[in-house]
């Protein structure tokens, strides 16, 4: 990264009727604070947000894309790992 | 300009100390929207085009109702768009050129920390609707004060130049900060019908807004001195034409054109 630039910031909002925060967007700023406020003007202008988070993108630990294969594939085939087969009472709803 | 244009048409005391507040928003929402694309950073020049936008919101409402006291048929826009220079009350802090970042973030500030006040008091006007406004556009001016404040304390106490120009644009701006507090007839008046706040009594308030922030940014506060600027009487400083040229092209090329 270049010193004289603003680090990046991951900017994650929580919806008013939402229960997570998710992702949507990135934003330029020296610090936490002003992070903040950088995604409250920027990803929160049309009543999106109810909470905000910010983190810095260098502190995120990514998968590698070329990794995929051996990653994620093996899962495919795994259909007793849903709890499908299950039979429920009806008194448990929403599941 | 002909002569019924030039005579301020509106008299009453509320009017005219309505027409203060909303036409201080009005101007400094101008001014302010002439960063949009010119901002130091993509973020920033968002986050000023939301002040500006949220100014221009409350001038709107304001305007509204002076139109509806002043009982001419006048609605937001042919107050906004069609009046002479002196009919305008804003104060002359808000009309001055954005200069550099430092100085129009500055100015922010200076300006958000009279709002908040001012909001609070008429927050309790005996004009409902007024008070709704109050209500509202504190949520806003809050924020506002919170981001330039935020950035006077960052510029101030930061690099040497940042420093150099914060300092610069305080020596500029402050002796204008005189005429926010200065005492009126129409003060009076909207005081004691329960309408307003007088000005005057906001000032311990702003200081105990401002003074601390100028001191963690580690800006020097100039002395005060004799002037004071009379935008809020309608006499205006030489930028006020200009801005007014380009704030009201349109309306006076295409009267009463809507989008």
């Amino acid at each position: 990264m270049n010193p004289r630039e603003w680090p990046l910031w991951e900017v994650f909002v929580r919806s008013r009727n939402g229960l997570d925060h998710k992702h949507c967007g990135s934003v330029h700023a020296p610090d936490p604070t002003m992070a903040l406020q950088m995604a409250r003007d920027v990803y929160t202008r049309r009543q999106e947000g109810a909470s905000i988070w910010v983190m810095r993108a260098d502190q995120i630990v990514a998968s590698d894309p070329e990794a995929k294969p051996e990653m994620f594939d093996p899962a495919e085939d795994k259909i007793y790992r849903h709890p499908t087969f299950y039979r429920l009472p009806d008194e448990v709803n929403h599941m | 300009m002909n002569a019924t244009l030039a005579t301020p048409a509106t008299t009453s005391a509320e009017l005219q100390y309505l027409l203060r507040i909303g036409d201080s928003s009005l101007i400094l929402g101008q001014r302010l929207s002439e960063w949009c694309g010119h901002g130091p950073i993509l973020e920033e020049d968002i986050a000023l085009a939301n002040v500006a936008l949220d100014l221009i919101g409350q001038a709107r409402l304001l305007l509204s109702v002076a139109g509806e006291l002043e009982g001419r048929g006048r609605d937001e826009d042919r107050l906004a768009f069609m009046r002479a220079e002196n009919e305008y009350r804003n104060l002359t802090l808000v009309e001055l050129p954005n200069g550099d970042f430092a100085r129009t973030m500055l100015r922010n500030f200076l300006f958000a920390a009279f709002q908040v006040p001012l909001w609070d008091g008429l927050r309790v006007s005996s004009h409902a609707e007024v008070a709704a406004i109050a209500a509202k556009s504190a949520k806003e001016t809050r924020y506002h004060l919170r981001h330039a404040a935020d950035w006077t304390v960052r510029l101030g106490d930061g690099t040497e130049e940042s420093k150099q120009r914060m300092q610069g644009a305080l020596e500029y701006l402050w002796p204008y900060t005189a005429e926010c507090f200065t005492a009126t007839a129409e003060d009076q008046e909207v005081t004691s019908a329960g309408f307003g706040v007088a000005w005057s009594t906001l000032q311990p308030h702003w200081e105990r807004t401002v003074l601390p922030v100028l001191e963690q940014a580690g800006l020097k506060v100039p002395a005060r001195t004799p002037f004071v600027s009379h935008g809020k009487q309608g006499r205006h400083s030489e930028h006020m034409g200009h801005l007014l040229s380009e704030l009201q092209y349109l309306q006076r090329t295409y009267a009463g054109n809507q989008w």
